[in-house]
């Protein structure tokens, strides 16, 4: 009796230990893309400013909606981080 | 490896907070309703008694009033909604100063908590908007404001199949949702950014006070960031709006 129920009370351990492992990683993975994906969106913004700057008003306010859009994937993951964690 | 033992509380003793009044009824007042309560009166002070008696040459309140509303007005409606937009002016102003206000509790001394990172705020703005634009799709281009997006023009017949539901879901799920998730989601990261920093100084204090120096001075470079993501959560949702309500009304561009 005494086997069984420190059993069951070892893989509620594990199941916590590899749901925080599974969060961590589903996170760290969420935040690659975006990461590029910002990055392309500034570079090419700074890259339009500096050829133009009289059009460095419209195109920041392009560059934020860029970000804004390629942001919202991370942030997913990192809602998933708290919901998977538990 | 003293710090090794440190334990991070867990997340809902960071955002769930006791009520204050009125405890245990439906009208129940804790720290993030009354916080709320308190940014509306403000603006509402502030924007109220700064525009009586408005003068040619302003005063100083009045002239931070005026490049407040010329920001608004030109940067957000105008640019985005339209040149003749300017009856959404009083909406995405008092979208943008209350999102900015309630950021802003998040580095205040003492108070030091975003009532946006509570989902229900962010979640009720977005709403708010998912439902006005909506409206104004439908008001100004009647069914069509429907099937323009679900069936784009230029696009070949036989990748409908592809992109309506797509779209569908775009439009329906994923822009509310976005929008709240955001908000929601860079304050919170703050707040436990800022959080974690401050408990590890203590920590780090009670354990080994040379360590403490390092936590400290970037819990100071963070708050000046959050500044800095505060108001521009602000303005990205201020700005979303106005791009999801320009494109109700004019859904070909």
């Amino acid at each position: 009796m005494h086997d069984i129920l420190l059993a069951v009370q070892q893989a509620g351990e594990l199941k916590d230990g590899l749901s925080s492992i599974g969060a961590g990683i589903a996170y760290g993975a969420a935040a690659i893309g975006p990461g590029i994906g910002i990055g392309i969106v500034v570079g090419n913004a700074i890259t339009a400013m500096a050829r133009q700057p009289e059009m460095s008003g419209p195109i920041r306010t392009t560059m934020f909606l860029g970000i804004a859009f390629t942001e919202a994937l991370a942030l997913f993951g990192f809602v998933l981080f708290f919901l998977a964690k538990g | 490896m003293l710090l090794a033992a440190f334990q991070f509380p867990h997340i809902d003793e960071l955002f769930r907070w006791e009520g204050l009044f009125f405890g245990d009824t439906a009208y129940e007042i804790n720290k993030t309703s009354l916080l709320v309560l308190i940014s509306s009166v403000m603006i509402l002070l502030i924007f109220v008694g700064g525009s009586r008696r408005m003068r040619l040459i302003p005063t100083k309140l009045q002239s931070i009033l005026e490049m407040t509303f010329e920001f608004i007005d030109h940067g957000i409606t105008r640019d985005v909604v339209g040149k003749d937009a300017g009856r959404f002016t009083p909406f995405l102003g008092s979208l943008f100063l209350f999102i900015l206000f309630l950021n802003f509790w998040e580095i205040v001394p003492f108070i030091q908590f975003p009532p946006t990172a509570r989902f229900a705020i962010p979640l009720y703005l977005a709403i708010q908007t998912y439902l006005i634009y909506w409206y104004l799709g439908f008001r100004h281009n009647g069914y069509r404001y429907l099937t323009g997006h679900l069936f784009p023009a230029g696009v070949p017949k036989a990748l409908y199949i592809l992109v309506t539901p797509i779209e569908l879901v775009q439009i329906v799920i994923v822009r509310p949702f976005s929008l709240a998730v955001r908000l929601l989601a860079n304050m919170m990261a703050g707040h436990i950014l800022l959080t974690a920093l401050a408990l590890l100084t203590t920590y780090a204090l009670e354990n080994a006070p040379i360590i403490a120096i390092g936590p400290f001075l970037l819990n100071v470079g963070v708050t000046g960031f959050e500044v800095l993501v505060g108001f521009l959560q602000a303005y990205i949702f201020t700005l979303l709006t106005a791009v999801y309500i320009a494109d109700s009304i004019h859904p070909d561009h």
